[in-house]
């Protein structure tokens, strides 16, 4: 299910724009109106955010306020169950489909950057791959009303390598604590950064983003010989 | 040779891509493609349908995703395929400050700033 928050018309029917010849396309074979606009011709590249944390910290609430445009895609993720299936005993595995959002923005004229909400919690696991393989780097969402369930997601971006900065999405009623306070609760490395930001204030995002290239860029560096 | 299947959904994707598991090269959820001047006939429905929307522009995976409502791992399978009969293809640079950056880091630093 696609959701475009602008009224662009985009251009709808783009299938049906075509360049003539003889393969004109049955009346099925019309491309269906996306409900969104294609990319301009001149972009030609892409790179890709992660936006994590757990379960309600905001990450949909940033990709919102930082993207144009968010996009709702399905992904099927296949577990091993509990139990076994049948006498022969096979695991079980069970299909779930999961809604996942991203937005992407146009940073210059030939490149975009998506950001993809990517949820956390240990159970995601199976996502993960597909999410991180090829990430620049991930912004961690954290509450500190919570910081407990930030673990998983601390686990799962070692696991994958990710490189990754923490930003505190202060939530209204959430007492301020110290950030070394906070640092020492999450065990994060001294280098690795932690801001604060609100997920609903585009500013403090965007700020939160670019604290996370300038690490991302500045341990690139270092690792060149 | 298999017990009873109780989640018909563990074999659609399957047989949605013509029997692949695994994209049969590097395509990614923001690996940007557009369609190339190939016929559609031929071609099973669903990467049918993946083929005919790329038509309309510049996409990248997850968006077609979106747009049609299949399963992002489907459509990478798809889309590999696509590239790998010619159907589908990295869209063209045009200029050459166009070309991939070095740095890219740097590019959506600058980008970011530019935006902030
Ligand atoms: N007060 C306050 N509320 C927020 C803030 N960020 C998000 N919320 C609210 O918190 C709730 C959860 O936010 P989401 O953005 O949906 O969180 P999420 O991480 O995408 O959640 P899941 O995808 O379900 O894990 C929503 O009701 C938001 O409106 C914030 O900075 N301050
Ligand atoms: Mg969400």
């Amino acid at each position: 299910m696609a959701s475009a928050p602008s009224p662009d018309p985009g251009p709808s029917g783009g299938g049906t724009a075509l360049s003539g010849g003889t393969d004109l396309p049955g009346p099925h074979d019309t491309a269906p109106d996306l409900g969104f606009e294609y990319h301009p011709p001149t972009v030609t590249r892409s790179a890709k955010l992660l936006i994590t944390g757990p379960f309600g910290v905001g990450k949909t609430t940033l990709v919102g306020a930082v993207a144009p445009l968010v996009l709702r895609m399905d992904e099927s993720m296949t577990e091993a169950s509990v139990g076994v299936d049948d006498l022969r005993g096979t695991p079980q595995k069970t299909t779930t489909t999961v809604a996942m959002d991203f937005g992407r923005l146009h940073l210059n004229e030939s490149l975009v950057l998506y950001l993809f909400g990517t949820p956390g919690q240990a159970r995601f696991r199976p996502l993960w791959e597909g999410l991180a393989d090829g990430a620049l780097g991930a912004l961690v969402l954290v509450d500190t009303r919570d910081l407990d369930h930030s673990h998983d997601v601390l686990d799962l971006l070692e696991e994958y390598g990710t490189p990754y900065a923490v930003a505190i999405n202060r939530f209204d009623d959430a007492v301020e604590y110290p950030l070394d306070e906070v640092r020492q609760a999450l065990d994060l490395d001294g280098s690795t950064p932690l801001t604060v930001c609100d997920a609903r204030d585009r500013d403090s995002c965007v700020r939160a983003l670019i604290t996370l290239v300038e690490y991302l860029s500045a341990r690139q560096l270092e690792s060149r010989p | 040779m298999s017990g009873p299947r109780r989640d018909p959904d563990v074999v659609r994707p399957y047989v949605r891509t013509g029997g692949r598991s695994r994209p049969s090269r590097d395509v990614r959820l923001e690996t940007l493609v557009i369609a190339a001047d190939s016929p559609l006939q031929g071609l099973e429905p669903d990467a049918r349908r993946v083929f005919a929307v790329c038509r309309g522009g510049v996409l990248a995976v997850a968006e077609i995703a979106a747009g049609l409502e299949l399963p992002a791992s489907v459509v990478r399978i798809l889309v590999s395929g696509l590239m790998d009969s010619g159907h589908l293809a990295a869209p063209v640079r045009r200029s050459r400050a166009d070309a991939p950056t070095t740095d890219l880091l740097k590019e959506v630093l600058h980008g970011l700033r530019s935006i902030a």
